[in-house]
């Protein structure tokens, strides 16, 4: 690595476009959208900067607080369900067979190439009171009532448009972001340790709990974060699986901006959105710091 | 017990592939991932028209989706836009990769963190930065025609994707011998020379790699196309959206496995591309 008084001309020549990029169409758009946050709607499009302080005192009220509240606890179960399934299927697949692996990892992290919009579209067709998870209960529901004579014909359950089936989704479509980092430290973990562990008398489930997981700790926080914030500003998939009864902060931004025409409002939001996963990521800046652990 | 019925020789301590409930696990896991994909796949071919029970074998749900003017549109206006947008994203993120790689200077770190913003922030809260920013100086309501209407969406699509571009670049320029260039330099190559024969040829892959993965973002993308899109620049997803808000019909599926093959085949190129890297790194 060379200093950059060494050679300017070459530095800035690299330098200056992505510079340029990122400051005029990324920065200075978020500068307006956090100057517009201050300020009142006059028209459709027309925004007043006041410097009113209103729109963040929105935020607060206490419907839109339900609403946060329940974006951050959708987002955290469906953050926890990934994680209980991504760390066995981690482990899975570090211990399978050499020529397994490459295979099995490709198939875990394929869907995540797939267009989220048409993996979110192929779980709604399969979700739908017609569709087939409601067949293959209905089947055995009335397998299981023939048993019992028959009273009670299967009806149709409403899988979609609750919070559950807004977990699902986001457990559907971030599940590949939890297994990647996880099993690349688990991949880097020195298995000795846990042979020592076993060895020395502890059983499975102490060894998990007492080595593995601290040693995969880096990887742990990596997949939460990976997940937890994509889930907590999502907006396509309450949008489709969640319908008007499980709206969250996506939502009510998109509404702000697309049908409201509430832009210092949804600025506000948007920006209460950006503070937290700054908050989040300061968080994993505190635990790596801490744990001077593997940084993934 | 069944694990003993499976195992041929006795299991080991920490053979935690070769346990059942592992194995079932990971089955259940990629049942749960794909059969909803396969379902779509599945439907795309069938006669029925609402796509509830399998009828028959037909592609005229493709041909339907071929004729379907809007579709088509959008089909196109996501195929330029992912062009136009990886061809500036790879060339602006090979750039900041090689930069980052080659030199160090006061204020990195806060330079790599400001690079990464657009991979950081939530994907919301940048459509609609960019959408207020675009109607603010005009480029989204003024009345412009096809294809330059497709321009902001091209612009956003640039500010995401470069950013992944130059991580890969960096990542394969890592592996590079220095050694070569001063060779190169030592043999009377100017510095314009060692950059065109030398470090180009090395960085290739990579650039290929970022070049795959930023027409992949690009193509994907929903959210930030969504909120920078007018109603004459309309991609795929967005149109997929609207459609999918009126409900579910066989030509979407038709559509949807056109772009499922479009993008699979994009990724395993870009991992082919990238696996002899890997192992050259060891």
């Amino acid at each position: 690595m060379e200093s950059w008084r060494d050679n300017r001309f070459v530095f800035w020549l690299l330098s200056l476009p992505g510079t340029f990029w990122i400051s005029l169409f990324f920065i200075v758009p978020l500068s307006v959208l956090w100057i517009y946050s201050f300020g009142e709607k006059t028209g459709i499009t027309d925004v007043a900067i006041t410097w009113t302080g209103q729109n963040y005192g929105r935020v607060i009220e206490p419907v839109y607080l339900q609403i946060m509240w329940k974006s951050l606890w959708v987002s955290a179960v469906s953050t926890l369900i990934c994680l209980l399934l991504a760390y066995p299927i981690a482990f899975a697949i570090c211990f399978a067979p050499d020529r397994w692996k490459p295979i099995l990892l490709l198939i875990t992290i394929l869907p995540f190439w797939i267009n989220l919009l048409i993996r979110t579209y192929a779980l709604l067709a399969v979700f739908r009171t017609n569709g087939y998870v409601n067949k293959a209960i209905g089947w055995l529901w009335n397998g299981i009532d023939w048993l019992f004579g028959g009273q009670h014909p299967f009806q149709p359950l409403e899988l979609l448009y609750n919070n559950g089936s807004v977990i699902a989704g986001l457990v559907y479509v971030y599940l590949p972001f939890m297994v990647l980092p996880l099993y690349a430290t688990v991949e880097r973990l020195d298995k000795s340790y846990l042979e020592a562990s076993l060895d020395l008398g502890a059983s499975q489930l102490r060894t998990l709990l007492s080595v593995t997981v601290p040693l995969t700790m880096p990887g742990i926080v990596s997949g939460v974060i990976l997940v937890f914030i994509p889930s907590l500003g999502a907006f396509l998939t309450p949008a489709l699986l969640g319908g008007a009864n499980a709206i969250m902060i996506g939502n009510v931004i998109e509404t702000q901006f697309k049908s409201a025409n509430d832009w210092p409002f949804g600025a506000a939001l948007s920006f209460v959105l950006i503070y937290a996963t700054f908050g989040i990521l300061a968080l994993r800046w505190a635990i790596t710091a801490r744990s001077k652990g593997v940084e993934f | 017990m069944a694990a003993v019925l499976w195992n041929r020789t006795p299991q080991g301590p920490l053979e935690y592939s070769r346990r059942l409930w592992l194995k079932l696990l990971l089955f259940a896991t990629f049942f749960f991932l794909y059969s909803p994909i396969a379902v779509l796949i599945a439907f795309s071919f069938n006669t029925s028209k609402r796509n509830i029970t399998w009828q028959g074998f037909t592609l005229n749900n493709y041909v339907v989706a071929w004729n379907n003017p809007d579709l088509l549109d959008a089909f196109t206006n996501s195929l330029i836009i992912a062009f136009c947008s990886t061809l500036v994203s790879t060339l602006i993120g090979g750039m900041v990769g090689l930069q980052l790689w080659r030199f160090r200077f006061p204020g990195k770190t806060a330079y790599e963190a400001f690079m990464a913003l657009p991979i950081v922030i939530p994907e919301i809260s940048m459509g609609v930065a960019l959408m207020a920013f675009f109607i603010r100086i005009g480029w989204l309501t003024s009345d412009v025609g096809w294809p330059l209407n497709l321009g902001p969406i091209i612009v956003a699509h640039i500010a995401f994707s470069f950013p992944f571009v130059s991580i890969v670049v960096r990542s394969r320029m890592v592996g590079f011998n220095v050694q070569l260039e001063e060779a190169s330099r030592d043999l009377g190559a100017n510095q314009w020379q060692t950059f065109r024969y030398v470090l180009v040829p090395f960085m290739k892959p990579g650039l290929v790699a970022g070049a795959l993965l930023a027409f992949t973002l690009s193509l994907d993308d929903f959210v930030i196309t969504y909120f920078t899109s007018g109603p004459g620049s309309v991609t795929f997803p967005v149109k997929v959206y609207s459609l999918v808000r009126r409900g579910v019909t066989p030509d979407i599926n038709a559509a949807s496995t056109v772009l499922i093959a479009i993008t699979v085949i994009a990724t395993v190129l870009a991992m082919k591309l990238q696996a002899p890297t890997k192992a050259a790194k060891g």
